[in-house]
């Protein structure tokens, strides 16, 4: 993406007029029907759902026709091509039997050749033969091609519920779970693809088929044809009778199964109110219970399924009958050929499968038209925010000056209360304003409002003249920040999570060559035809301008002195400590990180304590690393060598005995096995101790025993192999400096340094990869940062180490000015599902951040730092403050003390704007702020 | 210096002393070996406190902070325990502990210290019998000073 260049911007397609208003410069590649885009804008309001282009069908037939009507016909057509290939070759078979093999005029002539019987009947199989072919062929080419159809149709439903989610109002979100809505995008989805393919070819295939096996039988014999089809009415009254108490079952089985869903995601969350309220018990049975309602309804979609098989079986079976009867009947009485009858039957044998087509393609509609219906009702509620203001794309983003001026804004839930009742007000923008009252003031609700999130019940907000509620996202989501109190990071790195705030629409486009530009043209135009926004995910969407910074370098500095900003660079530099940085990425860095190595080796000298870590030395054995850690003199990458398994590894074992140090190991297993059997033996197996102290773990203590039994009787010879691996894995585990167990002598630290020669000198090739050796003089990729300076351990038991340590690593860190490239490792630290890996306060000064980096005009806090102490919170407001000088903040604070310091305040007391001013204004006895304040 | 040296020095101390073998060899493995230089400070006087320290080589300054400068109490050499008080009950540290010279010291934290004791009856009886034992030559020393106070108030004249 480095080689891209600006030019891609002017690229981009904004066909507007450059007008903001009405946003009607839609994304042009939001493709519909190519008659549409030459369609005047529509100009509707966003409430208006019934004008809605992007509205969801509300049948699935509806849908179908609306976008695949002429595939639909296409498939249609082929199908009808199909069927006279159909009938011939099903009429074939009788001329074979009665002119080719029951005939009597011979030779015969046709095209002008004379043909004998032989002859004859060879030329009629083949052309039986070449029919059967092309009927393969229309039934291969039209199945791909249905396929093609309802993969594609699914891809747009798919993509039409996430569109239609991402619009969903607010309060949608805590009405329906996320766990409601997974499974009815993803498995729900599922089978309707197939069903679209099948919607109108199926029906007409296979019921054209049946018609003209039906037809062919009528030729042949009325009386036989009427036989064939006198129960079809029967079974076409029965069936759908039978059929609709399955679909209600069907209806319920997708509702429970979607509380399933819902369970366990509320287990998932609520797993510690669980075990902490002893509501195990409860929950299983409770979920036994929901699954005993599955049960219940699945055994009696059965029993009526399998009735309805039995009674189509029953009723297909009862046909033949009539056949063998009647047919039987007309031959012996001549009145039909023989022929004719064996054609009959042969026909009547394929008639079977079409019905059964039928009937099974029945049960799939009408499964799949319930399935639909109920996705689609759950994907339509009322308020959703209009399409077009999300994709609305303006030339030009309107600065947002002037003032903010609320009118007459209230905001009722549920037609009853009034959380906001009445509220006016006009402020600059430019200005800093403190929003306070007790909970349920309405305060948090105005935040919302004034970023439009939600949708006020009447009145308006206005800023610098523009209404918000016609405002497209592209101006609201750039030009206003937002932060909530429980903010959401995304699972990506740190640097992806404060850039998310840049990313709006690709600005310099990917380059695609040879195979890969192909590929991309056709994943443009099958994106087109599902009717899915075809932005390129793999361009470069990073807004430099939006961050007010020219280049990638320029940006990484405005990250750190926006970290700063919000009291977060200190902990981004111990992550960045911490991480991993890759030396083939980052070369410069790395040689700064070695010339780190070294100034810190010089400290420790300089300030005399050298003492204080035990460097990787390759000719001395490191009494505070692991006896592991000292034979691999390295850090293992992948599982050959991992530590755990350490002892079963047949080469080291093999090094091992090269150096005669496996029988003195595994007699030094012996001994820390007898200490923590000594030790460990007398506690409970679930003692935490085990965990916290021991080498050997509560469940295989008894092993150990055994094995010390064992060694009691014939001595460590006498062992056998995996007795020796058990052994062998303690003292790998021990630190000398640490464990203090006296079991690694000199003699065996010597001839350990030996083995670790050995092992690198001739480590097979296949796990050269898997093992990243200490090298004074290279960059470790498989440690950290902070191992990477240290090149050393911490000595264990010296008081000092733990302060000054770290200090003179700040130290050389900073000396070398590598505290940037630090925190650009820390940015690269993976923040795990909803940022879960930082704290609550780490993800609220991370949220802020992020809406920091994108300069907005009007910067919105929600209680965004309640999770914050009192001197972070001080640092993130004196930072913001400057940050912030000359544009507009306004802070719903969690508490009213906090409200110092601001141009103006204003106090909400249930849901109506009590009082406004600045702080000397309304400082006085009595009012509501000094009560709120005096509160705390 | 081994985890066998130290169990033996920890058995000479009174209030382990009584303690059963095992157990206390645990004590010693769960405690960690921590050096001081010179003039380092291992306790200040009324911080709490959260571990005490065996002294296993060199020697310790027990530093009374009073209002007219620091005084030193008592000098502690090795076999000698120092901020036992701290592990047993939450009491603030008495006086302020440095290190004289170079000191090697066996830290013994509370928490593990803590969880012996309630979890091993055997430990919680054995330490308080040896508390009991210091209680009653406290006890002693209190009556000796007191008939002390007595017997010189009534010789220089003052009344009771």
């Amino acid at each position: 993406m480095k080689g891209t260049t600006l030019e891609g911007t002017a690229a981009l397609a904004t066909p507007a007029d450059g007008a903001l208003q009405p946003p009607r410069a839609a994304v042009r590649l939001f493709p519909g029907p190519r008659r549409r885009a030459t369609a005047p804008p529509v100009e509707t309001p966003p409430e208006a759902q019934a004008g809605d282009p992007n509205a969801l069908e509300p049948t699935i037939y509806r849908f179908i026709l609306k976008h695949s009507l002429t595939h639909q016909l296409l498939l249609l057509l082929l199908t009808l091509i199909s069927f006279p290939v159909l009938y011939f070759s099903l009429a074939l078979p009788k001329t074979i039997i009665n002119h080719a093999i029951g005939g009597r005029q011979f030779p015969q002539t046709i095209f002008g050749f004379n043909l004998d019987q032989i002859s004859y009947l060879l030329i009629l199989c083949g052309v039986f033969l070449v029919l059967v072919f092309i009927n393969g062929a229309f039934k291969y080419f039209i199945n791909t091609f249905k396929g093609r159809l309802g993969e594609r149709m699914l891809r747009r439903l798919r993509f039409q519920l996430y569109h239609r989610m991402l619009r969903f109002p607010l309060a949608q979100f805590s009405r329906t779970s996320s766990a409601q809505i997974i499974p009815m995008v993803t498995s729900e989805c599922e089978s309707l693809g197939g069903f679209i393919g099948d919607a109108f070819a199926t029906p007409a295939f296979q019921g054209g088929t049946l018609l003209t096996i039906v037809f062919f039988m009528f030729m042949q014999d009325p009386v036989l044809g009427a036989a064939a089809v006198a129960l079809y009415p029967l079974q076409g009254y029965l069936i759908p009778k039978l059929q609709r108490k399955v679909n209600q079952l069907g209806r319920r089985r997708v509702r429970t199964i979607r509380e399933v869903a819902d369970r366990l995601q509320e287990s998932a969350s609520g797993i510690v109110d669980i075990h902490s309220n002893d509501s195990v018990k409860l929950q299983l049975s409770s979920f036994a219970y929901l699954l005993g309602t599955i049960y219940d309804i699945r055994f009696e979609i059965y029993q009526r399924k399998f009735f309805i098989k039995f009674l189509n079986n029953f009723i297909a079976q009862l046909t033949p009958f009539f056949f063998y009867s009647i047919g039987g009947y007309l031959v012996i009485r001549g009145n039909l050929s023989f022929g004719a009858l064996v054609a009959v039957l042969a026909a009547y044998k394929d008639l079977a499968s079409p019905w059964k087509e039928l009937l099974d393609f029945y049960q799939t509609k009408e499964d799949s038209r319930i399935k639909y219906e109920q996705i689609v009702e759950q994907f339509q509620p009322p308020g959703m925010l209009d399409a077009r203001l999300q994709l609305a794309e303006p030339e030009k983003l309107p600065p947002l000056t002037g003032e903010i001026t609320v009118a007459n804004l209230s905001l009722a839930e549920d037609d009853s209360s009034r959380i906001l009742d009445g509220v006016s007000f006009t402020v600059p923008i430019n200005q800093h304003i403190a929003v306070v009252g007790q909970s349920g003031s309405g305060k948090n609700e105005l935040a919302l409002l004034l970023a439009r999130l939600i949708q006020p019940t009447s009145g308006r907000i206005t800023i610098g003249g523009l209404e918000i509620a016609t405002l497209p996202e592209a101006v609201i989501g750039r030009r206003i920040g937002y932060v909530d109190a429980a903010p959401y990071l995304f699972a990506g790195t740190l640097r992806d999570n404060l850039l998310f705030a840049l990313r709006h629409i690709p600005l310099r486009p990917a380059e695609y060559r040879g195979t890969l530009a192909k590929r991309r043209t056709r994943q443009l135009y099958e994106a087109r035809r599902s009717g899915n926004l075809d932005l390129d995910v793999h361009a470069d969407w990073l807004d430099y301008a939006g961050a007010g910074v020219a280049d990638g370098k320029a940006l990484s500095q405005r990250v750190t002195e926006v970290l700063a900003c919000v009291d977060l660079e200190e902990a981004v530099y111990s992550m960045g400590l911490r991480w991993r940085l890759d030396p083939e990425a980052h070369p410069e860095a790395a040689a700064r990180l070695l010339e780190a190595r070294r100034a810190l080796a010089a400290g420790l000298i300089e300030h005399g304590i050298g003492n204080l870590v035990e460097t990787y030395d390759p000719e001395r054995f490191n009494l505070n690393a692991s006896v592991a850690e000292n034979l691999l003199f390295g850090t293992p990458i992948g599982p050959a060598f991992d530590f755990e398994a350490l002892a079963e590894n047949t080469y080291v074992l093999d090094v091992l005995t090269r150096v005669g140090l496996l029988d003195d190991l595994v007699a030094a297993g012996a001994r820390v096995a007898e200490t923590m059997i000594e030790l460990f033996a007398g506690l409970p197996s679930d003692h935490d101790f085990f965990e916290q102290f021991s080498f050997i773990s509560a469940d295989n203590l008894p092993q150990f025993v055994a094995i010390m039994g064992r060694i009691g009787k014939g001595g460590t010879a006498a062992l056998s192999k995996p007795d020796r691996a058990k052994l062998l894995s303690l003292p790998f585990k021990l630190i000398p400096a640490r464990h203090r167990l006296d079991v690694v002598d000199q003699s065996m630290q010597q001839r350990l340094i030996e083995a670790r020669r050995a092992f690198r000198t001739d480590l097979p090739p296949r796990v050269r990869q898997q093992i990243e050796f200490f090298d004074p003089q290279r960059y470790n990729a498989a440690a950290s940062v902070q191992d990477n300076i240290l090149f050393g351990k911490i000595a264990y038991g010296e008081a000092e180490a733990p302060v000054r340590i770290p200090a003179l690593l700040a130290n050389v860190v900073d000396a070398l000015s590598l505290r940037q490239t630090v925190i650009e490792v820390g940015l690269d630290y993976n923040v795990g599902p909803g940022g879960s890996r930082l704290s609550l306060a780490q993800r609220q000064k991370a949220a802020i951040a992020r809406a920091v980096l994108k300069r907005p005009a009007l910067l919105i806090l929600n209680e965004a730092t309640s999770a914050l102490d009192g001197p972070a919170q001080s640092r993130v407001s004196e930072g913001l403050k400057q940050e912030f000088a000359g544009r507009g903040m306004i802070w719903v604070l969690h508490r009213a003390g906090l409200a110092r310091n601001f141009d103006r305040i204003l106090v909400f007391s249930n849901g109506k704007l009590e009082e406004q001013g600045s702080l000397s204004d309304l400082e006085d006895k009595g009012s509501l702020i000094s009560l709120l304040m005096a509160a705390e | 210096m081994s985890l066998k040296q130290e169990f033996e020095l920890l058995r000479r101390v009174p209030i382990f002393a009584e303690v059963e073998p095992a157990k206390l060899k645990l004590l010693a493995f769960m405690s960690e070996r921590v050096a001081f230089d010179p003039g380092k400070r291992l306790m200040r006087q009324g911080d709490l406190g959260d571990a005490a320290y065996l002294i296993i080589d060199g020697h310790a300054d027990v530093i009374a902070e009073t209002p007219g400068g620091p005084v030193v109490l008592a000098t502690l050499g090795p076999n000698e325990i120092v901020g036992e008080m701290a592990i047993l009950g939450n009491v603030p540290r008495t006086a302020t502990v440095c290190a004289k010279d170079r000191l090697i010291t066996l830290r013994i934290s509370r928490e593990p210290f803590m969880r012996m004791v309630r979890e091993f009856p055997n430990v919680a009886i054995s330490i308080m019998q040896e508390l009991a034992q210091r209680l009653e030559s406290t006890n002693n020393q209190l009556r000796t000073a007191v008939a002390e106070v007595n017997r010189l108030r009534e010789t220089s004249g003052i009344a009771a």
